[in-house]
């Protein structure tokens, strides 16, 4: 065997399913990968959901999560083929030589005991440590990670660190038994971009410093791009590319890498404000029952007809907030809203049924937000019943329209939720909305749950929507270039205030306020050496102040 | 104050304030009943005369709200009155009634509850397997049958065919506790079967709740083992559910063990209470359920009191 401390060879895993409808049987979802990752290098896994890779990522500590099964090929690490390991071996390995770091720190702590112990656990269960060498160590890593009060923060509980500083110390976590790899699932995908940024730095000087190798798992090509050394490309199981990160970004050979990389081409054009707003916030101050401080301050803002007000802010800036308030989930305590020429009252139970009618909604999880027990025809049917009374055949022809609309086939009217992928799910949703007729749809975080070639095909529809049925969109979301391609004005929230607002072409350009500068310098590019760049430029910035 | 101080003493308020409601629907209760005491207690010739003096001296005659205040400032005080069949205090006999079941209740608790939450962990330890089935099976068996059936059936194996422990269960002072023990043998076993399904099938729903969570999942991949991951990952995070179903349980133990006393002669609260039932002395009756709903409400408080203590998210807030 060569140098390299882990050889996949030939890989391949299996799953039971158990589909809605028939018998559950057996199919493989990664069909033979290979490859070599050696002492302090980092290899990006990449792909979109269901590609296999968070899958084979845990195959390098011989785990399967739910019914997945290794079915074939080999895994060497450090020159043991770990799949011929019995549940002992097994045992000696995971936690010891290679440890995981997942999507979300917050449900991957136990919320019943301290950080310290749960850091140093593995190191000491595994004899690697005495309890006293590993409290160091890890006091060690928590400074380097870039941690508040590194000495005491072992002492806490998950639930009294914030979810960037959980997320490090889940990278503490890996890195405290010592191990040779680390396998980091998705690690930063659950954060905002500004904190993204300090987690991404941390990791990236963590590996450097402590030499060991990393998978990097995760679905967004910006990302890996800053802290691997090679790519591979999965889709549906299979290697679609696999080389240098340079090669991959700078020089892709396949189709569809090339996709991923030039990812969200939509082309809009801006479109001017109109003398009269189709809605007007006006002056909104409001805060939850039970609570002494207003989530959302002073907020106003205007959506004209036809067009897309795009509502950018981090967890916690009030976005979602603003969204119950215009829909009369939450009464304002101060201001009003106007909309379509009247004023809506404050609270859900006294709008007129033409209220609700034109204001529709689109929500995140397109999952949730639908009975699994209705058919498609009964989901989009339910709104054309309710608002204008239609039946039968005119019921059944308009449902077709719709699925049209949002380009489905007129198969799937019989279809249930669960038979429908998550971009399908999501048109679903959005032929509901439109079933209604409405002059505006709040679209709440719409492709945040999506894969990005996905989302770009959801949002190049909700665009094309727009241009036939003239309805305007209130498009609260997270990610600057979703932003960036659908919206005609801007409002960027943070801690419950709106920074900055005006025309897309006015917000996004300089001069910027502090917040909107660091938020969009946040977001990952899609070059090498990016990460390095803007810290750089913020050491720099900061000395010069 | 401490926010989780705050939060125990309004669970306490309340549970005073439901006693107080319980106590009210108690003597309600008894008072819409059918029927007047006095007549009850001078038979069918009294004359109306002492009809009338009986009333009188009862205070029955008195408005139905001062008569519910008396009663219960007297019980605030220990003081629950005088049986009207045979005229001795209350509290006196109840006393030692309630001592009883407490002991009864006592000894059938410390062997259910360990053993229900050593099956329950065992079960999910062999999930699906047929250990699992195995403990399943027995003790849903054991919870449908009725509990007097299981009681003679015990009796004649144990005492009448094998003769191990007596069927006659009946304990006094001056016994020894290894006499007593001896003699409360088969009801313990009696209600350890009919409680132990209960807390085993919460414990193993509830640990198995946890086992799904992304932390267990972390700590298979820290190498733990099977039974470390469930005692340092899954129970801790588990308790809470647990404890209400032990708490409940508990309470049965001492309210709701009327039958299996009745079977095994043994002299407890639920005794009492049916033959005073029978004789309708009625503030025995209120006693009694005075008592039995202190036990209920007072549980079921520590057991809200665990669940807010087990809580990390309460006990150390941001």
């Amino acid at each position: 065997m060569s140098d390299a401390m882990l050889k996949v060879r030939d890989l391949k895993i299996g799953a039971t399913v158990y589909p809605p409808s028939g018998k559950p049987h057996d199919i493989e979802i990664v069909h033979g990968v290979s490859f070599d990752l050696e002492k302090g290098k980092v290899l990006g896994l990449i792909g979109e959901s269901g590609a296999g890779k968070s899958t084979i990522g845990l195959s390098a500590m011989a785990y399967g999560r739910g019914g997945v099964k290794i079915t074939g090929g080999e895994v060497w690490v450090n020159g043991q083929d770990i799949l011929k390991h019995g549940i002992r071996d097994l045992r000696r390995l995971r936690g010891a030589d290679v440890t995981y770091v997942s999507q979300s720190a917050a449900a991957s702590f136990n919320p019943a005991k301290k950080i310290m112990e749960q850091v140093t656990e593995a190191a000491i269960l595994q004899g690697k440590f005495s309890r006293k060498e590993a409290e160091a160590r890890a006091v060690r890593l928590f400074d380097k990670l870039g941690l508040p009060n590194p000495e005491t923060i072992g002492n806490r509980y998950p639930h009294q660190v914030s979810g960037g500083q959980l997320q490090r110390c889940m990278t503490a976590l890996a890195l405290c038994p010592e191990p040779d790899l680390v396998v980091f699932d998705e690690p930063t995908t659950a954060l905002d971009v500004t904190t993204q940024i300090d987690v991404l730095m941390a990791i990236k000087a963590a590996i450097r410093d402590t030499g060991v190798a990393a998978l990097y798992i995760t679905h967004d090509l910006a990302v890996v791009a800053q802290v691997s050394d090679d790519i591979m490309v999965l889709r549906m199981g299979e290697t679609v590319e696999y080389g240098t990160v340079d090669q991959i970004i700078n020089n892709p050979q396949e189709e569809y890498t090339q996709a991923l990389v030039s990812v969200r081409s939509i082309d809009h054009e801006e479109k001017q404000p109109t003398p009269d707003p189709v809605l007007s916030v006006n002056h909104v101050t409001a805060r939850y029952r039970g609570t002494n401080f207003d989530v959302l301050r002073n907020i106003s803002v205007d959506l004209h007809e036809g067009q897309t007000l795009a509502v950018v802010g981090e967890s916690g800036s009030g976005k979602s907030t603003l969204a119950r308030v215009i829909t009369g989930l939450l009464p304002p305590s101060d201001g009003d809203i106007n909309f379509a020429g009247r004023t809506l009252s404050p609270a859900l139970e006294q709008r007129s049924k033409e209220d609700l009618r034109e204001l529709q909604m689109i929500y995140q999880m397109a999952d949730t937000a639908m009975n699994p027990r209705q058919t498609v025809g009964t989901i989009i049917g339910r709104p054309l019943e309710f608002y204008f009374g239609m039946r039968g055949a005119e019921k059944r022809k308009r449902i077709k329209e719709l699925l049209e609309e949002i380009e489905m086939a007129d198969g799937f009217i019989d279809r249930y939720p669960a038979e429908l992928s998550g971009g399908q799910k999501q048109r679903v949703c959005i032929a509901r909305a439109l079933a209604a007729k409405p002059k505006m749809i709040i679209c709440d975080e719409v492709t945040s749950a999506l894969d990005p070639l996905v989302a770009d095909g959801i949002l190049k529809l909700l665009l094309n929507l727009q241009k036939i049925e003239n309805v305007a969109y209130l498009f609260i979301t997270h990610d600057l270039a979703t932003v960036r391609a659908i919206a005609d004005s801007i409002a960027v929230m943070y801690q419950g205030k709106v920074v900055r607002y005006g025309t897309k072409s006015e917000v996004l350009s300089p001069p910027f306020d502090d917040y909107t500068d660091l938020l969009l310098s946040s977001v990952p590019e899609m070059k090498l050496g990016w990460l390095e760049e803007v810290i750089a430029h913020r050491k720099m910035e900061s000395a010069g102040n | 104050m401490h926010p989780i101080l705050k939060l125990l003493v309004q669970r306490i308020a309340l549970s005073l304030l439901l006693l107080l409601a319980a106590s009210a629907m108690i003597f309600i209760g008894t008072q819409i009943l059918p029927g007047d005491v006095a007549q009850s207690i001078l038979g069918q010739s009294a004359t109306p005369e002492s009809l009338a003096n009986l009333r009188a001296e009862l205070g029955l005659n008195e408005p139905a709200l001062t008569r519910y205040f008396d009663w219960l400032f007297g019980a605030l005080q220990g003081d629950l009155g005088t049986a009207l069949t045979n005229g001795r205090d209350i509290a006196d006999s109840l006393g030692v009634r309630l001592k009883n079941t407490m002991f009864l209740a006592f000894w059938a608790a410390l062997i259910s509850v360990p053993l229900a939450i050593f099956l329950g962990l065992l079960a999910v330890r062999y999930q699906n397997r047929w250990p699992d089935k195995l403990i399943s099976a027995v003790t849903l068996t054991s919870i449908s049958i009725p509990e007097f059936l299981i009681g003679y059936v015990l009796m004649y194996f144990i005492s009448v065919k094998l003769g191990w422990f007596t069927s006659v269960s009946t304990i006094y002072d001056g016994m020894s506790l290894g006499e007593k023990l001896s003699a409360i043998a088969l009801p313990v076993t009696v209600l350890t079967l009919v409680v132990l399904a209960h807390m085993m099938r919460m414990t193993r729903a509830a640990i198995l709740n946890v086992m799904q969570s992304a932390y267990i999942e972390t700590a298979e991949l820290k190498g733990l083992s099977m039974f470390n991951i469930i005692r340092k990952h899954a129970f801790p995070n588990a308790i809470a559910p647990i404890v209400n179903v032990v708490m409940l349980n508990l309470a049965y133990l001492v309210v709701g063990v009327v039958v299996v006393e009745v079977v095994f002669v043994y002299p407890g609260m639920g005794q009492y209470l049916v033959d005073h039932v029978a004789k309708r002395d009625v503030p025995v009756v209120q006693a009694c359920g005075l008592i039995f709903a202190a036990v209920y409400i007072g549980l079921n408080m520590v057991a809200d009191i665990v669940s807010i203590l087990a809580n990390p998210r309460l006990r150390h807030p941001k």
